[in-house]
């Protein structure tokens, strides 16, 4: 009689399995919701020289913010102290009032590289994201949701390898979404990718964030793109915070439109105000 | 401009379809094929036996040089009835089996020990980069004091033999783990056992296996060696047995057991490899 069940419960595969009854915790997926960020006075050093000199930042929660400067200005030094990868040398940050580590906030950091586990197949280097809970029975099923969200469901089991830069990135991604992170720190993910590969992730990106409603926090060289994906667009120089921008424009906003261009200009004015920057003469 | 406009030109159309003239196509894809299948490594091999067989059946080849192939073979199934050769073959197989798990575990733990803890390192690293500049063949002398001629001392000098090749893969592979994917396993919150059997581990895997191929030659030419200076069985054994009795055949049939033996080792390695490194694109079989 058992085994007749048992043999049931191995052939058809809608039969839920017999010892593992659903755990609460695995309960589906509600939208995560965000964090406040509050990041005072934060200072950062590395033996000798100091990269960040003192950065005052508020992010609301479920804010998207882009962060742009030039290269070498201390942008993933702030995200890795942010995502908790590095202690900072002086200030704190807050999630939500609380230190980093009294808070139950999840955050995670998606790298400029895609970092998937070359030896584990696309569907369990998402699995790695799940934290805790990778360890579960559900975990493939989690995983493969997560994929299905990015649109790599039928990638599931190809090595990394195979994949391009534009398709690795977007596992990487899903495995940053695996446990549905309430702040998403994302640096220049997008960077090595082809320009129309880019405008693809960066409508993914957006799509997701307002679905799931983390706090994401951009760091790009793009300008376009952090006017496109930000509510608010700050220029770090000299190790703190120089320009703060709100975008408020409506979504989904349009490539070219002219408020767009227009705050593009703003910034590009300002990041060379020797004079170096030239407005491009449009074509008539 | 109208879309109807745009008219395909006639060039684009591939003048040779493929599969309209199959008969044109086949004989060069099949020996393509043949060439490129596992039997075309056997091909040379084969040829070799073939020329050597004809020139010794012309008499070209002086039989006290080298014996023909066909009289190899003879000696093969002589000493196979009489169960000296399964006996030998079984000694050496046994002692280099012993000898490479012995060596080869040893290095194994120690490599990855020495390439997780810095204090394992510091303990024991130039120890083995001392004794590594020793050849092993030179401790012979000394190991038939210490065994005499038992089966310990062969065992002992393939151990010692297969230890370095893997002890250093092993260390270097955890070494040189890629440190971005180890950052990327501790910000998801991987343990230590977890970053280490997900990510360091495997990352270590191609160096290993290199490691393994070199341990591989090097057990074999050590027992060879051994078992020719000092045994009272093995193939070694028997072909400095041979060569006394100056049975020519005996002596050219160990010397190709040894090649068989080391083919066998080699390609259970590259199995092992092609199984273990699946995700590797050197091992990715265009489809
Ligand atoms: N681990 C480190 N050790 C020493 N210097 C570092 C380290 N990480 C970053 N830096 C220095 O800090 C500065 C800012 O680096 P980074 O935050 O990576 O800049 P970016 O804005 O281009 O992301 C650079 O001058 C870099 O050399
Ligand atoms: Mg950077």
């Amino acid at each position: 009689m058992v085994d007749d069940i048992l043999v049931r419960a191995l052939l058809d595969e809608g039969l839920p399995p017999l010892s593992e009854p659903e755990p609460e915790i695995d309960a589906p997926d509600l939208p995560p919701g965000g964090v406040a960020i509050d990041v005072r006075g934060l200072t950062k050093a590395f033996g000798e020289t100091s990269v960040l000199h003192g950065i005052d930042l508020h992010v609301r929660s479920g804010e998207f913010l882009s962060v742009i400067g030039k290269s070498g200005c201390g942008k993933s030094t702030l995200l890795r102290l942010l995502a908790g990868l590095d202690q900072p040398s002086g200030g704190e940050v807050l999630f939500d009032g609380a230190a980093a580590a009294r808070t139950a906030h999840i955050g995670r950091l998606m790298f400029q590289e895609p970092r998937l586990l070359p030896w584990a197949r696309v569907v369990d280097n998402v699995a790695v994201g799940l934290g805790d809970r990778r360890r579960s029975v559900h975990a493939p099923r989690r995983a493969l949701a997560k994929l299905a969200a990015v649109g790599l469901e039928d990638r599931a089991d190809d090595w990394p390898s195979v994949l391009s830069g534009g398709q690795k990135q977007r596992v990487a991604l899903a495995r940053a979404l695996a446990s549905s992170p309430n702040f998403l720190a994302l640096d220049e993910p997008l960077g090595a990718l082809d320009a129309l590969t880019r405008i693809d992730m960066q409508a993914l990106v957006e799509q997701i964030w307002r679905e799931q409603g983390f706090t994401a926090v951009l760091v790009t060289h793009d300008v376009t793109e952090a006017i496109m994906l930000g509510d608010r667009v700050i220029l770090i120089e000299d190790g703190i915070v120089k320009l703060e921008l709100a975008v408020d424009l409506p979504r989904p906003r349009h490539r070219g439109s002219p408020e767009v261009a227009a705050l593009e200009k703003k910034i590009l004015r300002y990041l060379f105000d020797d004079g170096s920057y030239q407005p491009r003469q449009r074509a008539a | 401009m109208s879309d109807t406009q745009i008219t395909l030109p006639r060039p684009f159309v591939r003048p040779v379809q493929p599969g309209a003239a199959p008969h044109l196509r086949r004989p060069k894809a099949t020996l393509r094929q043949l060439l490129l299948s596992d039997a075309a490594s056997w091909i040379v091999p084969a040829l070799l036996l073939l020329v050597w067989q004809a020139t010794a059946q012309l008499g070209l080849l002086p039989t006290n040089v080298l014996p023909a192939p066909s009289e190899v073979v003879a000696a093969a199934w002589r000493l196979t009835v009489t169960g000296e050769l399964p006996v030998n073959l079984l000694v050496s197989a046994k002692r280099a089996v012993i000898g490479f798990l012995i060596g080869g575990s040893l290095a194994f733990a120690f490599g990855l020990l020495n390439g997780v803890s810095r204090i394992g390192e510091k303990l024991t690293d130039t120890t083995f980069q001392m004794i590594r500049n020793i050849p092993n063949l030179a401790m012979v002398p000394l190991v038939i004091l210490w065994f005499g001629i038992e089966d310990s001392a062969r065992v002992f000098l393939v151990a010692l033999g297969v230890f370095f090749p893997i002890y250093i893969n092993t260390y270097h592979g955890i070494r040189t783990a890629d440190a971005q994917l180890v950052e990327m396993g501790r910000s998801y919150g991987m343990s230590n056992w977890e970053l280490f059997r997900q990510v360091i581990l495997p990352g270590a895997l191609p160096s290993i296996f290199v490691g393994l191929r070199y341990a591989l030659g090097i057990m074999w030419l050590t027992l060879i060696v051994a078992e020719t200076i000092a045994a009272n069985a093995g193939i070694g054994y028997m072909a400095t047995n041979a060569r006394e009795f100056m049975q020519l055949d005996v002596v050219v049939l160990a010397i190709l057991i040894y090649a068989l033996l080391g083919k066998l080792a080699d390609s259970t390695a590259r199995f092992l490899e092609r199984t273990a490194l699946k995700w590797h694109p050197a091992f990715q079989a265009t489809p």
